[in-house]
């Protein structure tokens, strides 16, 4: 019998959409700022995205081997967190870098919770974390052949002055995918006109923390100040390609909102009070974590329940 | 089930206070960040907890029920505070290492624990074992956490650099982060071991903290099952046993 004349329980709407399609898209959507990335720092860092790459998939192929759990490294979520986590480490990164970062994101932060859907915070961004927290001598150097110095952001907290054109085009330090703005937000138009993402948490993301640096920011509305703050550092890539992650996002609507003005104040406070430059990636975290709490809070009434009486 | 052997047995694996019990999380996750502190821990919790195990279930026919708890504490406070000032006088670096932990033994517990559902009840001899157990399993436990903590954080074990000079620590790991890896990964060790038994047929779990009958009735605070034991909340006999993966 074909599956069409299955008798099956809901739901009955059915969609083409696979894990696999989904995580190519994002892949695809990725490459402008990976290629902008290796253009612009050069082969190294085009080994540090293989090699870590290569890291989360064999991690999660080998562990589902022991585990005797079925092999899930083709539906391309491993890849995912693997490029993200390659593009968030600096170019000059050392090989092992990435394959430890891979084999935590992978192993500790996603199977060990059970593996994809059950993850409760962002594979890649927890393993950056990690990797911030234990090497942050390294994590946060940014020097390489092309560039020597500060970031933008580090020099955007000194007081110094910084070029926005630049920064909007990538030709700055920083990590490895997330300095050019156009190359991210052009990777972010192809996943809208996918529909795998809307603009629900990247906005909400992006101008609640404008609204922040011009209220706390000390400049009030300098356009050129907010730009650079914009362009600079993990904003994109965060809003775009991490906060709006199936796994570790609010379902509801309203808790996407939540979610992004939440994200929003808390880069905001991480850049302008943090002892650090940078907070996309500890922003995040947080909240990813209080998703449950959000998506409690958000629930939207069933059809027929509550409301008011006629 | 009350031999010395036996005691130590159970103190040290069957219901390992930190493996398997779940107790004294504080000082577990606080100051094993490195093995000598964390051995330093562990032996001196030992002390106390061995010497107010005896001492109350001396006294156990003795101290009214009502007012158990404060003396329970005043004998164990008392002990804490005699075992700091030698700590102070003669080992004064692990003195300072562990800083507050060690007043905060009084809290600890393990050792409340142990009063409550072992030494009120049974005799000195045994009391005596079951403290010396408790307190060698929690010991082994700390010290292992702290070994694993300080040889990936820093490339040491015991003070002594034996990582090649390549070897990058991940200093995560003798961060409060880290002390939470290592014990979900002693503690999911543990469990594995303890399903492997089961299959073999061997009785590994059954958690006996001074009770061995009716979960349901039981009114013990001090008692493991409580928090471990299946299905008991409806009143239906557990079809699991207990310390199987929750």
């Amino acid at each position: 019998m074909s599956d069409m004349m299955k008798v099956s329980s809901n739901p009955h709407i059915r969609s083409k959409a696979t894990t696999a399609g989904i995580m190519g898209a994002v892949v695809l959507a990725l490459m402008p700022a990976t290629l902008f990335g290796v253009y612009n720092f050069g082969l190294h860092a085009l080994i540090v995205i293989l090699v870590t790459v290569a890291s989360t998939v064999l991690t999660e192929y080998i562990y589902e081997l022991l585990m005797k759990k079925p092999v899930t490294v083709w539906d391309l979520s491993a890849v995912v967190t693997g490029l993200l986590l390659a593009l968030n480490l600096p170019p000059n990164a050392p090989l092992w870098l990435g394959a430890v970062g891979g084999v935590f994101a992978i192993l500790v932060v996603k199977m060990l919770f059970g593996g994809l859907g059950q993850n409760f915070m962002n594979p890649a961004l927890g393993a950056r974390c990690f990797l911030m927290i234990s090497f942050a001598s390294i994590m946060t150097n940014f020097d390489c052949d092309a560039y020597t110095g500060a970031t933008p952001l580090a020099a955007l907290k000194a007081g110094e002055s910084v070029n926005v054109m630049n920064m909007i085009l990538g030709r700055t330090g920083g990590t490895i995918g997330e300095t050019s703005m156009i190359a991210i937000v052009l990777g972010a138009c192809i996943l809208i006109m996918l529909d795998i993402i809307d603009l629900r948490i990247p906005g909400s993301y992006i101008v609640s923390f404008v609204i922040f640096v011009i209220l706390f920011g000390g400049r009030g509305f300098d356009s050129a100040y907010i730009s650079a703050q914009l362009a600079g550092g993990g904003l994109m890539l965060g809003a775009f390609f991490m906060a709006t992650d199936y796994v570790t996002r609010p379902i509801t609507k309203r808790g996407q909102y939540l979610f992004g003005i939440f994200l929003g104040i808390m880069t905001g406070i991480f850049r302008l009070f943090g002892p650090g430059a940078e907070g996309v990636s500890y922003a995040i975290i947080l909240g990813n974590l209080l998703v449950p709490l959000i998506e409690k809070v958000t629930v939207p009434k069933a059809f027929g329940k509550g409301g008011e009486r006629a | 089930m009350n031999s010395a052997g036996e005691r130590l047995y159970n103190g040290i694996i069957k219901e390992n206070p930190t493996l398997v019990l779940m107790l004294g999380m504080c000082p577990t996750l606080a100051v094993t960040t490195s093995a000598i502190n964390g051995l330093g821990m562990g032996l001196t919790t030992m002390v106390v907890l061995a010497l107010s195990n005896a001492i109350i279930s001396l006294l156990r026919n003795i101290i009214p029920d009502k007012v158990r708890i404060p003396a329970f504490i005043v004998i164990i406070a008392s002990f804490v505070t005699v075992v700091q000032m030698i700590l102070q006088a003669y080992l004064p670096f692990l003195y300072d290492a562990l800083g507050i932990y060690i007043p905060l033994i009084v809290v600890n517990c393990i050792i409340l624990g142990r009063a409550e559902a072992y030494a009120s009840k049974n005799p000195v001899i045994a009391s005596l074992f079951d403290g010396i157990g408790m307190g060698l399993g929690f010991s082994a436990a700390l010290t292992v956490i702290g070994a694993v903590r300080e040889i990936l954080g820093a490339g040491e074990i015991f003070g002594i650099h034996f990582m090649p000079a390549s070897y990058v620590p991940f200093s995560i790991f003798i961060m409060a982060p880290g002390a939470f890896f290592v014990l979900a990964c002693l503690t999911a060790i543990q469990n594995k071991v303890k399903i492997n038994g089961e299959k073999k047929g061997k009785d590994m779990s059954r958690i006996q903290s001074g009770c061995n009958s009716d979960c349901a009735s039981c009114g013990e605070s001090g008692c493991g099952r409580r928090f471990y034991g299946a299905g008991k909340e409806d009143g239906q006999e557990p079809k699991k046993q207990e310390g199987e993966v929750k």
